[in-house]
């Protein structure tokens, strides 16, 4: 299971990147993994304002529906169009090319370590 | 992300919501004991298959991907692990006469070698399980019946076959079943080390025949839950690692990949065949799930006759079939509206693999019921329009 060091991680199974104001935000492959193969994503606007810990989008898979949550607070800079047309990509790259969202961040919301989301997803 | 909602009604150890609709927790039993091994466990865990809590049993949802899963049986074949469900051996000169009283269809006149789909009814005449019944004696018959379903069937079979000259029988912990799907499933069963068989090739659907494997004698009907040609094989429950493996070596050229729970529920809903627990259920008559041809009423006297002569209510819901544009699926108890008014419910729902667009089954007031009403299904806050369409969604070409 890919855990990436350099990421930091919510307990609702994404991954944010931070890089100076920009967070850039997915899903992880725990989370890919469990909802299986993933046909829709439903991403927020570009513009919108997001609270950390609000509901912003969803991911189905043929058999699942999970919800996406805003790990931080701020403006939505893009949706990848990529994952829009490929949902699959989520699946085959998480951390990657199936990256879900960038945020110009107002404030972080509460995000764990690697170390810390290794040992959530291990209870 | 995550907490998915309702179809995962499940979760399993892990925590993983375990993505089965074919859930027991609304309508059947509830298991809270350790969950019964398939006699294919060790097989499914050495392919890294990923487990659900299936009416008590331990059963792989899903070995990598269940798109892949569900394409290769629409386009080569799939092998499942169906060992939960139940078997249940009626045996004696009185079988056939106790099954026509104990179930919709009339049993006793089928001939050796045929199978029929059939209804366990209530004294109301409404649905406690669906089955199918093989005839594998003159005096012995098959009866299959769903895993969650198991000792309702069970008790409501003894029960109702008291009085006749038969014995029933639970095989249901020492049967394990395969199903191998596909359009190459002749050709894999065809060139299975062990397998002896007379006639498979024209075995036709709904006819079973006795075979052997490596000296056991197994069942193996042209039956199935998929849509697609294929085969289910009965073997005793010591036999399924080795014919698994057999079958698996015979595969390896035919395209055949196992294949979990996941990619046979959204098979069967493509294929319009009910599941118990979503499409029927112990508050819903024959007639409301257009499974009317499965209950025979010129037979004098069978439990819940006159509760199906009885007919339903003018309002009672029924069974339709909807398909929407888009990416968006109904799913399991999403509400079907008309004008912003709930006319119904989804029963099941997916995007269709192989279709490209969403379908449901949906149980909706008869005002909306007939094909081409436009209705919405409520998909988490948003209406999505839907289309009351024929049944099956998909339907394979007739086999040569």
């Amino acid at each position: 299971m890919s855990i990436p060091a350099e990421l930091q991680y919510t307990s609702e199974h994404e991954w944010v990147r931070i890089d100076g104001d920009l967070a850039v935000v997915g899903i992880t492959q725990y989370a890919a993994d469990a909802l299986g193969d993933i046909v829709f994503v439903d991403l927020p606007k570009v513009g919108k304002a997001i609270t950390a810990g609000s509901v912003v989008g969803e991911a189905e898979s043929t058999k699942s529906v999970g919800e996406l949550f805003a790990p931080v607070s701020g403006d939505i800079v893009e949706a990848n169009q990529s994952v829009v047309d490929s949902p699959e990509l989520v699946n085959s790259d998480p951390y990657g090319t199936g990256w879900l969202f960038s945020v110009r961040v107002s404030s972080l919301g509460d995000l764990i370590s690697a170390d810390a989301y290794a040992a959530l997803i291990a209870e | 992300m995550c907490n998915s909602r309702e179809t995962l009604r499940h979760r399993n150890r892990g925590g993983v919501p375990s993505p089965i609709a074919g859930s027991v927790s609304t309508f059947g039993v509830l298991v809270t004991e350790s969950l019964k091994l398939s006699p294919l466990d060790a097989i499914h865990r050495a392919l890294g298959a990923l487990f659900t809590d299936f009416a008590g049993w331990d059963m792989p949802v899903r070995y990598s991907s269940d798109l892949a899963e569900h394409h290769a049986v629409r386009t080569a074949a799939g092998i499942f692990d169906l060992s939960h469900m139940a078997e249940i051996y009626m045996v004696g000169p009185g079988a056939g006469a106790a099954l026509d009283f104990a179930l919709s269809g009339t049993l006793s006149n089928i001939p050796l070698g045929r199978a029929k789909y059939s209804l366990l009814l209530n004294d109301e005449g409404c649905i406690l399980d669906d089955l199918v019944v093989y005839r594998t004696g003159d005096e012995e018959f098959l009866v299959v019946a769903n895993a969650g379903n198991r000792f309702v069937a069970v008790e409501a079979i003894r029960e109702r076959a008291r009085g006749f000259e038969c014995v029933v029988r639970d095989d249901s912990d020492s049967v394990a079943l395969v199903a191998i799907q596909g359009p190459n499933s002749f050709d894999i069963l065809d060139n299975i080390d062990g397998l002896e068989v007379d006639g498979l090739a024209e075995l036709g659907y709904y006819r079973c025949l006795s075979a052997t494997f490596r000296g056991t004698a197994v069942l193996i009907g042209r039956t199935g839950y998929t849509g697609e040609d294929g085969f289910e094989l009965y073997i005793p429950a010591t036999d399924a690692a080795e014919f698994w493996r057999a079958a698996t070596v015979a595969g390896e050229t035919r395209g055949l990949q196992a294949c979990g729970l996941a990619c046979r529920d959204t098979l069967r809903l493509e294929a319009g065949m009910p599941l118990y627990g979503h499409e029927l259920n112990s508050f819903l008559k024959p007639v409301q799930v257009n499974a009317a041809r499965a209950v025979d009423l010129t037979k004098d006297n069978f439990v819940g006759r006159d509760g199906v002569t009885a007919g339903v209510s003018a309002g009672a819901a029924v069974l339709v079939g909807l398909r929407s544009d888009g990416k968006r699926a109904g799913r399991a108890d999403y509400a079907v509206q008309s004008n912003g008014r709930t006319i119904g419910t989804v029963t099941s729902g997916a995007l269709s693999p192989t279709l490209g667009y969403p379908i449901a089954f949906a149980l909706v007031e008869p005002d909306f019921a007939k094909l081409g009403t436009v209705v919405d299904i409520d998909v988490r806050g948003t209406a999505i329009p839907a289309t009351v369409v024929s049944l099956p969604f998909y339907s394979r070409k007739a086999r040569a």
